[in-house]
């Protein structure tokens, strides 16, 4: 994963879904860049128009309920968002997140710190967040071994390669 | 300690004697499904992993093209192509392109490509529905769907189970739907997150298949990883008619652990209705018709609600009637042989009769894909699954969801409608 990443947040409520992420409309793109550019329309249509590269989004609880359209965290990462820090996040959301290289912190501490705006640097590594706006450090939940296992093995499809090397 | 249900069929599937919650595990999948969507992505994603010319089993795939079906652009048409390609490349046994098979989680128990104590991956969420035939089924993204199309294994942190036991019997106009979006209302939209839903009680035992592929199809509303019924009588009886794979149908242990149990009396139940923006914020229909609510639309299908059973109910409402002016009512039969044996029923002409339009089987209004999608300002109600902000289209309209005879007798009167307040229930 990237060494450090930085941008500024824009903060969302919970149950930040998918359908909000990049509406059903669009789920017939498969290049990362396009679809980026609908990222979080049916939320906040002005997103893409003022978010910088390497921006941060910071959600509540449950963030990507809904559809396991993968192409939503594909969405995020094509429109240059760095990273989605957020309370929790839902289950399939959270495996196409990491399957597909988004990077993605969860701490109540940051979200509820963090105000639209700050701006934010993040270590994926040790999953450090740090508010430079206000000078604090938030810590992320570590991920459970087995995902980090698989993280630090490069993502899934390195793993998958390296299991059909082993039966060949 | 026991093991409940799911415990049991990841334990069989990794060649465990046992599992227990928080356990990662290796486990070998029956099927993989994918739609033409989460198939694009995920064929993608195979084509650039090094080694894997070959999926680990062309008879354990199941592609079916459903989302933009009939195509609606060149876009979409590129995709349900590249799935063909595959499927013919790969000689994949179980491909269903439009006009063959319909909505994926209608189509596959209908053709008998679910049973009892199965393992079932899908790049769709709602493969939870698979859960009502007593199999563990849940949906991933493409990524995974690549790893298991090649690998035949996922890997899967065993979930702990919430046992959910209803009982009493159902007053009329009540149905398997109205007690799922009770049960989403109670638990939440995270409430079971990362959980297995296991669905227990005399209620549930009296369910038809219909009305349990309804309550398992709507797990992952409550963020659930699968929800699961026994296998019972009327299962085996279901699915031996589709197949003669031989299957082994699990139980949970007696003195299996669950994380909590929920008690549901439905006795008392009234028809429940979903109101914007969430599928847990749900209302019981005589809160919701205080305020009058003129829709714009009615839609009746999806994988949750759109099998021959929902369409008999709607049928039986609109025979000889004609839908409320300035309403539109679109109907999609969940497949191909729903959708045939509404016709033989009479089922299609009824409802064309009383001015619905009823569309070739596909999930497009459903998500706001295609054929339905609502525009600024609108309000539907809906026999779907989800009413999230944008769900159907604008972002600017309302989703309420409710059971297919409330949806009909929204139909009628062309505002949201308690399916009682009908004369013809009296009868």
């Amino acid at each position: 994963m990237e060494s450090k990443l930085r941008g500024h947040a824009h903060k969302y409520g919970k149950n930040v879904d998918t359908d909000v992420i990049i509406p059903g409309k669009y789920c017939n793109i498969i290049d990362p860049i396009e679809l980026g550019k609908h990222a979080l329309e049916g939320l906040d249509p002005e997103y893409t128009g003022r978010m910088r590269a390497g921006d941060i989004i910071v959600a509540d609880t449950n963030f990507g309920c809904g559809s396991s359209r993968e192409v939503a965290p594909i969405a995020i990462k094509g429109s240059g968002t760095s990273a989605v820090i957020a309370k929790s996040f839902a289950r399939i959301f959270y495996r196409n997140a990491l399957n597909i290289g988004l990077p993605i912190f969860e701490s109540a501490e940051a979200v509820d710190r963090i105000e639209s705006g700050d701006e934010i640097e993040l270590e994926p590594e040790n999953g450090t967040i740090r508010n430079i706006t206000k000078g604090e450090s938030y810590r992320a939940a570590e991920f459970p071994p087995f995902m980090r296992s698989l993280i630090d093995a490069g993502g899934l499809v390195p793993y998958v390669e390296k299991r059909l090397a082993e039966r060949n | 300690m026991g093991m409940t249900l799911t415990e049991k069929i990841l334990a069989r599937h990794c060649g465990l004697e046992l599992v227990e919650p928080g356990q990662i595990v290796n486990a070998k999948v029956d099927l993989v499904l994918a739609n033409e969507l989460s198939a694009a992505v995920a064929i993608k994603v195979m084509r650039g992993m090094t080694g894997a010319k070959r999926v680990f089993d062309p008879s354990r795939i199941a592609l079916v093209a459903d989302h933009f079906v009939p195509a609606k652009d060149a876009q979409s048409a590129s995709l349900a192509k590249l799935m063909k390609d595959f499927a013919i490349e790969q000689k994949i046994e179980h491909f269903f392109d439009v006009g063959r098979g319909g909505i994926e989680h209608v189509v596959l128990p209908e053709e008998g490509l679910v049973a009892p104590g199965e393992l079932i991956v899908g790049g769709d969420s709602h493969t939870c529905t698979y859960g009502a035939f007593g199999a563990f089924a849940t949906g991933m993204g493409s990524t995974d769907i690549a790893a298991a199309f090649v690998l035949g294994e996922v890997w899967l942190k065993v979930p702990a189970s919430i046992k959910l036991v209803y009982e009493g019997k159902t007053q009329p106009m009540v149905y398997a739907k109205d007690i799922m979006l009770r049960t989403v209302g109670e638990l939440g939209i995270d409430g079971a997150t990362y959980r297995a839903i296991e669905y227990h009680g005399s209620t549930v035992d009296e369910l038809s298949i219909t009305g349990r592929i309804t309550m398992a199809n709507m797990a992952i509303e409550a963020g659930a990883k699968n929800g699961i019924f026994h296998a019972d009588a009327k299962t085996i009886a279901y699915v031996k008619e589709r197949t003669d794979r031989p299957f082994v149908v699990e139980r949970a242990d007696a003195d299996a652990a669950y994380e909590r149990v929920i008690r549901i009396d439905v006795g008392e139940l009234e028809p429940q209705v979903a109101c914007p923006h969430t599928p847990d914020n749900v209302h019981p229909i005589s809160e919701v018709t205080r305020e009058d609510l003129p829709v714009d639309q009615v839609f009746i299908g999806s994988c949750t609600n759109g099998y021959i059973e929902d369409l008999r109910v709607v049928a039986q409402i609109l025979e000889g009637k004609r839908i409320a002016p300035n309403l539109r009512v679109i109907v999609n039969p969940g497949s191909q042989k729903v959708w045939m044996q509404a016709a033989q029923e009479g089922i299609l002409t009824t409802l064309a009769a009383a001015g619905c339009a009823v569309n070739t089987p596909g999930c497009g209004a459903c998500f706001g894909g295609h054929m339905g999608t609502l525009g600024d300002g609108e309000r539907a109600i809906s026999t779907t699954n989800r009413n999230y902000v944008g769900r159907m289209g604008s972002p600017k309209a309302e989703i309420y969801l409710a059971s297919p005879a409330t949806c009909a007798a929204s139909a009628l009167t062309g505002r949201i409608t308690d399916p009682r307040a009908l004369a013809y229930v009296e009868a």
